[in-house]
């Protein structure tokens, strides 16, 4: 009780509090329907960074195939929302009504019974979730238990995602190949295009990232986020204190393409498409940069990251189209060699210093160092604190514990 | 071979790495409560001894019998579990996190996934965490990130650490390497603490703290034994002398 009294009024909600309040107030009141709508998109992609925070930032393990989940999330809601915009009666120029248009290109005269399932949407929902992560399992599992990590482990995301692309291309017949599933319409009767729609869509987005914060802050709380930093530093000690570490990097990876699942599928709805461009090595690659720019340790960082990424990417493609790639890479290169915990890091080293010391002094002297405690107080603050640099002896409260 | 009174039983161990036999037909006993100290050159291969017992590096062949259950083959998680604790020879400990927290994580309990999740630090915890704490005298320092204390209480956090499963067998692989004197003063009766109710094996070369902790010892040489016994005899034993004590 009283930890969570602590937790409540420790900076990590303050942090979530003003993204919250940036991306449903500020946010929707200062931009319209289509830049909210491509914030929106933005927050999808945001999903993928906050579960590279765990695996990556906390679990030290660098996954450079994220886009494989976010794919597979994204694949599952479009199926489901392709077959529900091609009932027999809009696809009756067809040669085979009730088929998504792309199987009639490709000559397929009947639905291939792997689709059936997509006809319900619990059903769909329930694959945005569980297919990702059972993918996430069966990978993590043959690599994790046979001590594949490191580069290694990069190297084979890769190739799952090279390999799921080429599938999904190879096979336009089932999966509409380069082009996608497009021409998404409406869920159970819903259109999705519409402005109010799109407002809808954007603020479940906004409501179930925050919720996903809140689930991996907690994880990160409990013991498991402890014994993923323990583990990312000293695996060793980790395996021979009686830990199974392979399971537990299992869990991270497991969880982290959950949450690239429930970001694809809010893609396929906001942007009505679905395509194996956001499956490949390369967009897999830009999730990453998302984290890096926000700071592999912060989950609202990551937000933060996404969000400056993407505005820059649309940006500087809208105003120097021929060089914007050149001045991504340059942001990209700019972040992490001058701050190599991203956002924030530069927040936590420059900005929360100077709030906290006014904040904090009238209600908590500094104590130069902690005094011998007979009952230890336990206090979460002095838990974790990897991304200020040691030496120092802020008074509790002003240094540590990135939301 | 039968079931023994040993807690620790290896005989014919060999593990060869590419044709080199680390370790060359070695058999060894521990018993209940005995605090072994294995000495030998660099090379002799105390470490890659440790290694085998806790199952970081596989057997060629042979048998380690702990509580004569068979423990090569085991994964090493399950080895710890059955009560083999292993300290390595530089302070393995989670720099980042405070004292506590490095007891907290080698508590015994929630060693699953979502047991982790589930894991709450209760009374019981905490009071096992003071406990050992006061034992490697760091009550004090409960707060301070692992990563401020100096190399010794580092060393002593370690093992620390060991005490929260409380194992059965504890190997510390030289526990006092880079201490003060003093230092080495506390280790020493820190280690004769706590070898009461549990058996020991330590790797060491300082010849004043073997003498002054061992009950027995055993010297190694080239992946054998050389020689084991109470300090004195194996002192005055020519061929120890000779490889060993003489330089």
């Amino acid at each position: 009780m009283t930890r969570l009294r602590t937790w409540l009024t420790s900076s990590d909600l303050a942090g979530i509090a003003v993204l919250a309040l940036v991306i449903v107030v500020v946010l929707p009141l200062s931009l319209d329907i289509f830049r909210l709508n491509l914030v929106g998109k933005y927050l999808s992609y945001a999903f993928v960074a906050v579960g590279l925070v765990m695996l990556w930032g906390y679990g030290g393990i660098l996954s450079l195939g994220q886009g494989v989940f976010f794919g597979l999330g994204g694949y599952a809601m479009a199926m489901f929302l392709k077959l529900e915009a091609s009932d027999p009666e809009s696809t009756k120029i067809q040669s085979t009504p009730g088929i998504p248009d792309f199987m009639d290109w490709n000559q397929l005269t009947e639905l291939p019974f792997w689709w059936e399932p997509f006809r319900h949407l619990p059903v769909s929902l329930i694959a945005v979730l569980l297919v990702p992560t059972i993918l996430a399992f069966i990978v993590g599992f043959a690599m994790f238990k046979r001590r594949v990590g490191g580069v290694y482990f990069a190297i084979i995301t890769q190739a799952v995602a090279l390999v799921l692309t080429v599938l999904i291309i190879g096979r336009q017949g089932y999966t509409g190949g380069v082009n996608g599933i497009t021409d998404l319409k409406t869920m159970l009767g819903w259109d999705i295009r519409t402005d109010s729609a799109k407002y809808i869509l954007y603020f479940v987005t906004c409501a179930l990232l925050i919720g996903a914060i809140f689930l991996c802050r907690w994880i990160q709380r409990t013991k498991l986020g402890t014994l993923l930093l323990a583990m990312r530093d000293k695996e060793d000690r980790v395996r021979f204190s009686g830990y199974d570490v392979a399971n537990f990097k299992v869990f991270a990876f497991c969880l982290a393409a959950m949450l690239c699942g429930v970001g694809g599928a809010l893609f396929a709805l906001q942007v009505g498409f679905m395509s194996a461009s956001f499956v490949g090595i390369v967009p897999s690659i830009e999730m990453v940069i998302f984290a890096a720019v926000g700071g592999r340790m912060s989950l609202v960082g990551a937000v933060y990251g996404t969000l400056l990424v993407n505005f820059g990417k649309t940006f500087f493609s809208e105003s120097f189209p021929q060089l914007w790639l050149f001045l991504m890479a340059a942001l990209f290169i700019g972040v992490v060699m001058a701050f190599p915990n991203g956002l924030a890091g530069l927040y936590n080293d420059y900005v929360k210093p100077r709030l906290g010391r006014k904040r904090d002094l009238p209600s908590e002297p500094p104590e130069p160092k902690p005094l011998p405690a007979t009952t230890p107080s336990h206090a979460p603050a002095a838990g974790w604190n990897p991304s200020v640099p040691r030496p120092r002896t802020d008074p509790k409260g002003v240094g540590p514990a990135v939301a | 071979m039968s079931n023994t009174d040993f807690v620790l039983a290896i005989e014919d161990l060999t593990v060869s790495f590419d044709g080199f036999k680390a370790i060359d037909n070695l058999n060894l006993y521990v018993d209940k409560g005995e605090l072994r100290v294995i000495i030998g050159p660099n090379g002799a291969g105390k470490t890659t001894l440790l290694d085998l017992i806790c199952g970081k590096t596989r057997a060629s062949k042979g048998t380690i019998k702990f509580k004569n259950q068979e423990m090569t083959g085991l994964a090493e998680h399950r080895i710890v579990r059955s009560g083999i604790g292993r300290k390595f020879q530089t302070p393995s400990i989670y720099e980042n996190l405070t004292v506590f927290k490095n007891l907290e994580v080698s508590f015994p309990r929630g060693r699953g996934v979502f047991g982790a999740l589930k894991f709450k630090c209760t009374a019981d915890v905490k009071e096992r965490i003071e406990s050992v704490a006061g034992e490697i005298g760091l009550a004090d320092q409960l707060e301070t990130e692992a990563g401020l204390l100096s190399h010794g209480q580092k060393q002593w956090l370690e093992i620390g650490m060991l005490l929260m499963q409380e194992p059965e067998l504890l190997m510390l692989d030289e526990p006092i390497a880079g201490m003060s004197v003093r230092e080495r003063e506390l280790t020493a009766e820190l280690l004769e603490r706590i070898c009461r109710n549990r058996s020991m094996i330590v790797i060491e070369h300082d010849m004043d703290f073997v003498k002054k902790i061992a009950h027995k010892v055993t010297v190694m040489h080239q992946g054998k034994i050389l020689a084991e016994g109470a300090m004195e005899k194996v002192q005055a034993d020519p061929k120890v002398i000779d490889v060993y004590l003489g330089h």
